[in-house]
């Protein structure tokens, strides 16, 4: 492996680094993957939802023989108290089409096909070869990478740094910053195996059709954080994630949190009967836009979770790690048809695109939201309960008259949280929202 | 919240005794560094990990066994600022392999 060249090397084979290897292999760059794992998708944890449009615009076809879960016809988002959930539920035979818009997905395999694909369009991909650091010329410029494997070094013009949230490579060459504990979430995950046609009765589904549960509320214990099920063909992924600076603060497991998510009345009969085969953790970067770093400098790019480009509010972050993995592709791309060197200046090519389509602007629109929910803790402890206690009253008819249920409702809503404290709250979400 | 008890305080190895592992053996990946008292970052890993790998021995300190890590990296960021560990990446090939997350 000494001494050989290449075109680009992209560290990491998750999303954002299949994205990127297989958009420059394709345009016919000579493109090494390194990655630690044994196979791509061992260390990779996700949800997972895959988003559609941003792999048809690497893979058109993707469909034909990606393993695909089930295409999601119906949307649950849940505000949950101690024993019950408001939910708003949203499910359309619209979303029965010829090409459906979002999958659930499992990573191991998926990201395994992901790769196959990239290896046949000419990319190399080495496995169980974990990247220690970059290397740079006298003038700092980045020209390659060490690996562990006999200490080998390989060469390249550009280097793709698609190396996850934990991106040790780069903070190591002070590339960015150590990602701060109020910016980054810590995620539990079991999947749990169930026959698919008692996924499809519990789930009112049939065929390929799939059901996922967003959940806030009590479920977190007063940390900021959310709940989700997915249903995939024969399992069903459950998770809850909050805050790693909250998690901190609490003296919560993150496995006992996961284990009253998943006795809660609302949510344990989805799961009973199912066999547990698999527990995960991930840490989920939602610092937003404001905790973006230097995407760029001499000889190098950050993609995926590294930059940080998780759209918290909307649950998107693999859409957003596989468009900066292409989009970094295509300007490096770019740059090598021009003949011009991986420069900091010339790779200001990537984030002039990031800005032009939805990825940035979406970040920047959210800005303030991981600020607002940060010092809003009540949003998930105190309104869930109300809006729970305001259900009960409007639904259970106990001979109380109507006008009295209302006026109960209105008041425990501003004996909790006074007028002022309801208008300042709607008021903070909105300008954090706009 | 009120938490059904039954729930909690379970044994975190009951969760992850399906999960595959290629342990690097005798070269753990994290190393929590020498000290007296551990700082209150690292105090919080003994609830914090989801592996449950940190715990206080006989005399308050704090001790990492990784054979059940995932390979996160919340003890890397919530001890960033105090500097009470060593993280690395597993070398190539070893650690936590997925099949279905």
């Amino acid at each position: 492996m000494n001494n050989v060249r290449f075109d680009a090397i992209v560290v990491g084979a998750g999303l954002s680094g299949n994205a990127a290897a297989y958009t420059m292999a394709k345009q016919g760059l000579n493109v090494l993957q390194l990655e630690c794992g044994e196979y791509p998708g061992s260390k990779n944890v996700q949800g997972a939802i895959l988003y559609a449009k941003s792999l048809e615009e690497i893979i058109p076809d993707f469909r034909e023989n990606a393993p695909l879960e089930r295409h999601v016809i119906e949307q649950r988002m849940w505000t949950m108290g101690d024993s019950s959930h408001v939910g708003m539920h949203y499910r359309s035979d619209d979303f029965n089409e010829e090409k459906p818009n979002r999958y659930t997905i499992i990573r191991a395999q998926f990201d395994k096909w992901f790769s196959r694909e990239v290896r046949e369009v000419g990319a190399t991909l080495l496995c169980e070869t974990t990247v220690t650091e970059l290397l740079c010329d006298a003038s700092g410029r980045v020209i390659g990478v060490r690996t562990d494997r006999n200490a080998g070094k390989v060469f390249a013009d550009v280097v793709v740094l698609a190396e996850g949230v934990n991106g040790l490579v780069g903070q190591r060459s002070d590339l960015r910053e150590e990602v701060e504990s109020d910016q980054v979430a810590l995620a539990v995950k079991e999947m749990h195996f169930l026959p698919h046609e008692v996924i499809e009765a519990r789930f009112n589904l049939k065929g390929d059709e799939g059901v996922v549960i967003e959940a806030m509320g009590t479920i977190t214990d007063g940390m900021t954080g959310t709940g989700f099920l997915y249903t995939n063909q024969k399992s069903i992924s459950v998770g809850i994630g909050c805050i790693v600076s909250d998690f901190a603060e609490s003296e919560t497991t993150p496995y006992d949190l996961l284990e009253v998510f998943k006795n809660h009345p609302s949510i344990k009969p989805l799961i009973e009967g199912s066999e547990c085969k698999e527990y995960a953790s991930h840490l989920i970067p939602e610092g937003g836009y404001n905790a973006i770093p230097e995407l760029y400098g001499d000889g190098w790019l950050v993609v995926g979770d590294a930059v940080q480009s998780v759209n918290s509010v909307h649950r998107e972050g693999s859409n957003m790690a596989m468009t900066t993995g292409r989009i970094a592709g295509e300007a490096i791309v770019w740059l090598h048809r021009r003949r011009d060197e991986m420069t900091k200046a010339n790779l200001a090519e990537y984030r002039k695109r990031l800005e032009d389509i939805f990825l940035m602007k979406d970040l920047k629109k959210y800005r303030k939201i991981p600020g607002f929910l940060e010092s809003n803790n009540h949003v998930f402890t105190l309104y869930p309960e109300l809006f729970s206690d305001a259900a009960q009253a409007w639904f259970r008819v106990d001979g109380t008259d109507k006008r009295s249920e209302e006026k109960q409702i209105v008041g425990s809503f501003r004996k909790s949280r006074s007028v002022l404290g309801l208008v300042g709250d709607a008021f903070k979400l909105a300008r954090a929202w706009r | 919240m009120t938490y059904i008890p039954q729930e909690k305080g379970m044994r975190v190895e009951e969760k992850f005794y399906q999960n595959r592992y290629l342990v690097d053996a005798g070269r753990p990946h994290i190393k929590v560094l020498p000290h007296e008292t551990p700082s209150k970052a690292l105090l919080s890993m003994t609830h914090l990990c989801p592996a449950g790998c940190y715990e206080l021995n006989e005399r308050g300190q704090a001790e990492i066994t990784a054979e059940g890590c995932m390979e996160c990296g919340t003890c890397r960021i919530a001890t960033a600022k105090t500097g009470d560990i060593e993280w690395n990446y597993q070398r190539g090939g070893f650690g936590v392999l997925y099949k279905f997350c």
